[in-house]
């Protein structure tokens, strides 16, 4: 009887599992970020109205029926400066996440599967680097490149790869002495194939991981640094310099405010939970640990 | 203990010279003469030259290294180009700014947060920790520019309980300063409570799944004893690793925070001198910055063995 009752409630538990619905998290951070990367879409191709173009004659206009989050000191329309905004944003985390993921997998790979005293001196400089906090070193980076859009893109880069190639050396490490790495230098193999055809193509889960929560740190990072005036140069929207041109205008048009910050908040919300979510799925152990 | 600590130092010694290293080669990537670098654009051709040979330009890259370096361990980081102020006494200054509003948010943050997390992972899936964890994961997805800037419009504008811009340090007038400072404090308090909140309840929900604590509850102890006494000693230890990430962090991200509140820190000085082409400060600033990020790991680890004595044997 019991065996027979385990196996009703174990086939319909299995049942359950395949009609499951994606997670809480899954499902809020995916929707989040949908509507990120359909607004970054759009506003790369098409904005309700030009989001340089000036109107003093609609200067700090409340959000109402024409402007459906209102205009800014100049008059421009707020909704269409933070599609494009969006739009130049996720552009900038895209190039710099590729960059640093470039970088780092390129010295990670080297690294690890050279060992030795090259490794060792590699791997000395780049946990050097990882002394730095993240922004610091964009900040430094930024002094000598230039405070512009390409001059956030290498400098977030460059911060960032230590990170991956950590990671990526570390994946190395532990599948250069496995198996089937040993099989592929029997069958003769160049050591260049190995590691690309092989090793690196094991790379790619921890990498996505990896990736998807610097997105948002990047995202984050491009965000502060506009704000602090260091990023993309006005009159081209991001939701940082955004944010920052705000702030003499708080008191008297909050929504200038509200609005920029609000789309990097629900934006960082989504990515962390994907990532959660993403974590939970590929960690079962840590499931529900958030 | 005594040789783990000393291990320990010995692994922060290369780390802090190749960071040396790094802001060096840093500043020399910029194109152009170094000394007018440093000197600006009213430089005279004698104090060019004079600094020419401080720095010895004429020597090999290696050993115009060796020059700086031995300056900076004298506490010479130069001079401000715009200020004309000696670097060092600068950041100093400006650091005590910064450092008292992070060590006060960090430490608030920890209070709350490590108890928090705690009790979240106890009582894991139910609706306190969901409602614990569904905050702390808004708290930490709030870029700490807007959180401050929505603190200032609630505070600051529609209730006028707090100033709005501005600073007083407290060694002048310890209720004005104070005054100022609650807003950075809070802004600074509430993100890092979302981020330290959610790692305190991650690694105790881990420890709570180990075997030993699977006995303390089988030996009858009380959910509290297991808890506190068996789980919290072994669960803190990452915690008090990103707590120490944490303050090394916020101290090369303040900048933002203090250009919400125009506090005069160190995030704002090394953006100021940004803007300002101000390289010794950029140089000073980022070093100070590393080497303090670095001492500040360190310090963390040789606390390690208060709670974990397993890291001395390792």
């Amino acid at each position: 009887m019991s065996g027979d009752g385990t196996m009703t409630r174990s086939s319909t538990m299995s049942g359950e599992r395949r009609l499951k619905l994606p997670a809480p998290n899954a499902l809020v951070g995916g929707t989040l970020i949908a509507i990120l990367l359909a607004a970054a879409g759009t506003g790369a191709l098409w904005t309700p109205y030009d989001p340089l173009k000036l109107s003093f004659r609609e200067k700090l206009v409340a959000p109402n029926a024409l402007h459906w989050l209102g205009t800014d000191e100049f008059g421009r329309d707020v909704l269409s400066r933070l599609m494009a905004g969006a739009a130049t944003s996720v552009w900038i985390s895209i190039l710099t996440v590729t960059l640093a993921v470039v970088m780092g997998t390129t010295i990670g790979l080297f690294s690890g599967y050279m060992r030795g005293w090259t490794d060792r001196v590699i791997m000395a400089f780049n946990d050097a680097l990882l002394a730095f906090p993240g922004i610091l070193l964009a900040l430094g980076l930024l002094a000598v490149l230039g405070a512009n859009k390409y001059g956030i893109i290498v400098a977030l880069g460059i911060a960032y790869t230590p990170s991956v190639a950590r990671v990526v050396r570390g994946t190395v490490l532990s599948l250069r002495e496995r198996e089937f790495i040993a099989a592929s230098r029997v069958m003769g193999n160049g050591e260049g194939f190995t590691m690309l055809r092989h090793i690196l193509p094991n790379c790619i889960a921890p990498l996505t991981v990896l990736a998807t929560s610097m997105f948002g740190y990047v995202l984050l990072a491009e965000s502060a640094l506009s704000f602090l005036g260091l990023g993309v140069p006005p009159p081209a929207p991001t939701w940082g310099n955004m944010l920052a041109g705000s702030r003499p205008y708080i008191d008297q048009a909050a929504w200038l405010g509200i609005f920029p910050g609000l789309c990097i908040s629900l934006t960082l919300l989504g990515i962390n939970l994907l990532g959660d979510a993403l974590r939970d799925k590929l960690d079962p152990r840590m499931r529900g640990s958030r | 203990m005594f040789r783990f600590a000393l291990t320990r130092i010995g692994m922060a010694l290369p780390t802090l010279l190749i960071v040396a290293v790094s802001v060096f080669v840093l500043i020399r990537l910029i194109p152009g003469d170094p000394a007018q670098l440093m000197l600006g654009d009213l430089a005279t051709p004698a104090s060019l030259a004079d600094l020419r040979g401080r720095l010895g330009l004429d020597q090999s890259l290696p050993v115009q290294f060796g020059i700086w370096f031995g300056h900076v361990l004298h506490g010479d980081f130069g001079q401000s180009i715009s200020s004309q102020q000696a670097v060092l006494p600068l950041i100093l200054q400006r650091f005590a700014v910064s450092a008292q509003i992070v060590l006060v948010a960090v430490l608030l943050a920890s209070l709350f947060a490590v108890p928090a997390g705690v009790i979240a992972a106890w009582k894991q899936d139910s609706s306190l920790d969901i409602g614990l964890v569904s905050a702390a994961t808004l708290l930490l997805s709030i870029p700490t520019f807007w959180l401050g800037l929505l603190l200032l419009l609630f505070f600051g504008l529609k209730l006028g309980w707090l100033p709005v811009v501005g600073y007083v340090s407290i060694a002048e007038n310890a209720k004005a300063g104070l005054l100022y400072l609650i807003m950075p404090i809070l802004t600074l308090f509430l993100h890092e409570m979302g981020v330290i909140l959610r790692m305190a309840r991650a690694s105790t929900l881990e420890v709570l799944r180990l075997d030993y604590i699977t006995h303390a509850r089988a030996k009858g102890l009380s959910e509290s004893a297991v808890l506190w006494r068996h789980a919290f000693k072994n669960a803190f230890g990452p915690t008090w690793t990103l707590i120490g990430l944490v303050l090394g962090n916020l101290l090369g991200g303040i900048a933002v925070v203090e250009t919400v509140f125009t506090i005069p820190g160190l995030g704002r000085l090394l953006v100021d001198a940004i803007f300002a082409r101000d390289y010794p400060v950029i140089q000073g600033c980022m070093l100070f910055v590393a080497f303090t990020y670095v001492l500040v790991n360190l310090v963390i680890d040789l606390c390690y063995p208060v709670f974990d004595p397993r890291v001395t044997a390792q």
